[in-house]
């Protein structure tokens, strides 16, 4: 039994050695900056951003709640920020080099882009292996390319809205990913264009002692519409590795933008992320986010209501095993009138793992007609698991209203017995009780995606009690 | 083989006797019917039967086709064919109808359980117990009235075809319609290899299940058995003229 959870929960858990062509070597400093600008042969305002950022992570303190010890103790000398191998990105499969491809192949992503994906990039530590579109989306303008290409090839857009969602200084880690990010997505969606069936990035951390940065810009047309999905995953090593990544998305009047995460980071990984997004009137952005690998994870995605009308919408799932610490949230931002949102969070905590919700929700001054209401619920399994909730609700003025529901509980006793007064064994019914604590919420995702997540969760479910 | 033995069976909740060296007889194939007022024991009585962690076992033994059952997990109990209707079923958030009863059916199957023959064995049983086919997708006993749960213990019954049925209050909760209903779906299961033991406060219930033996319980211990004329006698004077 315990062989198969590790399989499966560990399916990702492998790595091949591959040469770098380029590698930054340990540490960070200016010159990384430049190692890594020179490598990706970057125009001279591109290079001046890394180094100003660069700057502004060194000055900057970790975030004030941020007490987790694990990542005050984190030496950041001794991880490699860039390491590539320097060839193009495939836009075949066999255009990839084949250790490369076998890492992708065991994963099932050419299988799922077979099945139901309109497009796929798949990122190799620094940079994308492989990334493809859809012939008819590629003929209606559609751009899914990684940001390396992104910025070379469609810099006008992206410098346009670069940076603009997340600044350079929002806090210590978007900081970091500036000065040296590199791979990521960048999507642009032409006005009135509706791509019907998901794109989805794969990010692979393969290396130790790595860092990953990818940065990622959706910018969606008006009325246009988009779903995202992004899977993670890496090989379990014995130190740390570090995933620091900022989104950004952008959602021009009327547009539909759904951001799926589904985070299986192995649990050596401080997974520290910025997600932000902007609604412009009409407008609506969805994050579902899910959480079940990595060390630590900090993420909050945010959602900043900017246009009339405009609405969004965070989905959470949240898994803390034994050691692992999920700090996962959402932040909501209405800055016009009549703007809804809506936080949905579940975290479940195992053993001694602990998963706390931490939210803002901000109604600034003058605002009529603006909603938000959430919703927080905590499952604990076991005597020693914890749970918080960290609300914070800013709302100003009589005209808008803002509700704030939490409920942490315990599996209850007399459930499971009386599934097994109906002949289920204890584990299953412990993992159909915590399926169905948050079955409203996986049913949202894409089916590939939910039956891979229930049966992810049922393992973490079923080890719990040995 | 299906009959439920109790040997001198003596049973605690936090340190407090309950049952003081019960015994009773079910031979396979009868259902005996249960009787007493309320604190007597009989809950208890049915709870250790199956296993619940809260009732302590202090003396005695419970055979089942003639072995020991006590020390097995509730699990296994249940799949040995031993099943308790509740007086008051668990709700089960965010689990169906259908899912929980295919992974109980599941449980008990070495085979896959297919999905044609599942939905087509589930719709059945519904159809017989008038119970509307769209309760397959909600929440098992979320929201549901006193009357629909207990249609959905005997429902399991029917699905999971236990051959040692213990019914706890079936009845409590129940108009008369709903009462012939439930035991209907009872009576068409019942017979040959199926023991049961009937615990009710009244005899309306049994009018309609016909048992084949009645006991009357008071403070954790039989104090009388004998036949449905016992039911009479009850009725007329009460627990405790019948008892003395």
């Amino acid at each position: 039994m315990e062989a198969e959870i590790y399989n499966a929960r560990n399916g990702s858990d492998f790595h091949c050695d591959v040469e770098y062509a380029y590698n930054s070597g340990f540490g960070l400093s200016h010159a990384t900056v430049d190692y890594i600008s020179n490598a990706k042969g970057e125009e001279s305002w591109l290079r001046k951003f890394r180094h100003r950022a660069l700057d502004i992570f060194f000055s900057k303190d970790l975030p004030k709640w941020f007490d987790h010890g694990e990542v005050r103790a984190m030496n950041f000398d001794k991880i490699r920020y860039y390491l590539a191998q320097g060839e193009k990105v495939g836009h075949t499969w066999e255009d990839v080099p084949d250790k490369i491809k076998e890492t992708f192949e065991r994963l099932g992503v050419p299988e799922n882009e077979r099945k139901f994906l309109a497009g796929v990039e798949a990122q190799f530590d620094s940079e994308a292996a492989y990334s493809r579109m859809k012939d008819a989306l590629l003929e209606r303008g559609v751009i899914f390319v990684d940001s390396t290409v992104g910025l070379k090839e469609y810099a006008h857009i992206f410098r346009k809205f670069f940076a603009t969602v997340v600044p350079v200084d929002d806090n210590k880690f978007s900081a970091l990913n500036s000065a040296v990010f590199s791979g990521g997505s960048f999507i642009y969606v032409p006005a009135g264009v509706k791509v019907e069936q998901p794109l989805q990035a794969y990010f692979r951390i393969n290396s130790e002692n790595f860092g990953q940065f990818e940065r990622t810009l959706i910018i969606v047309g008006e009325g246009a519409e988009v779903t995202y999905l992004e899977g993670c995953t890496a090989p379990r090593f014995d130190t740390s590795n570090l995933h620091s990544a900022v989104v950004e998305l952008i959602a021009l009047p009327g547009a539909k933008i759904q951001y799926i995460t589904v985070q299986n980071w192995s649990n050596n990984v401080y997974n520290l992320v910025t997600k932000r997004a902007v609604a412009h009137a009409n407008g609506d952005i969805r994050w579902i986010d899910c959480n079940i690998g990595s060390k630590l994870t900090a993420k909050y995605p945010a959602i900043i209501l900017k246009g009339e009308r405009a609405r969004g919408e965070v989905l959470s799932i949240a898994v803390a095993s034994n050691g692992q610490r999920q700090d996962t949230g959402a932040k909501m931002i209405h800055l016009a009138n009549d703007t809804r949102s809506n936080i949905i969070s579940k975290s479940i905590s195992i053993r001694d793992g602990v998963a706390s919700y931490r939210g803002l929700v901000k109604i600034a001054p003058g605002l009529s007609g603006c909603r938000n209401k959430t919703c927080c619920d905590a499952l604990l399994l076991n005597g020693g698991s914890q749970s918080a909730t960290y609300p914070m609700i800013q709302s100003i003025g009589s005209k808008n209203r803002a509700e704030h529901e939490a409920s942490v509980s315990r599996i209850d006793g007399e459930q499971i017995f009386y599934m097994m007064q109906r002949g289920i064994m204890e584990k299953h019914a412990l993992s159909l009780s915590v399926n169905g604590f948050i079955n409203d919420l996986v049913r949202e995702f894409p089916m590939e995606y939910s039956v891979e997540l229930k049966r992810l969760i049922e393992l973490e479910t079923e080890n719990s009690i040995g | 083989m299906s009959t439920l033995e109790i040997n001198k069976l003596s049973v605690s909740v936090e340190g407090r006797m309950i049952l003081h060296d019960f015994s009773l007889l079910i031979p396979e194939g009868e259902v005996h019917a249960l009787m007493g007022p309320n604190g007597a024991g009989k809950s208890s009585l049915a709870n250790a039967i199956v296993g619940h962690p809260h009732y302590k076992i202090e003396s005695g033994d419970i055979l089942f086709d003639g072995a020991s059952i006590i020390g097995l997990p509730p699990d296994e109990r249940a799949r040995l064919g031993i099943f308790l209707s509740f007086q008051c079923p668990a709700e089960l958030p965010g689990i169906s109808v259908a899912n929980f009863m295919r992974a109980a059916l599941q449980a008990r199957s070495k085979e896959h359980v297919s999905a044609t023959e599942f939905y087509k064995k589930l719709y059945e049983c519904m159809d017989l117990l008038r119970i509307d086919r769209s309760f397959t997708s909600r929440s098992m006993n979320v929201g549901f009235s006193g009357g629909e749960k207990k249609r959905f213990e005997i429902l399991q019954i029917l699905m999971l075809q236990p051959t040692c049925i213990l019914l706890d209050e079936i009845d409590s909760g129940l108009d008369i319609d709903a009462l012939k209903i439930v035991a209907k779906g009872f009576n068409s299961f019942r017979g040959e290899g199926i023991s049961a033991l009937v615990i009710t406060h009244y005899k309306r219930l049994l009018q309609h299940i016909v048992p084949d033996a009645v006991h009357i319980m008071d403070s954790g211990r039989i104090v009388r058995s004998g036949g449905l004329e016992l039911v009479d006698s009850l009725e007329e004077s009460g627990y405790q003229r019948v008892g003395t």
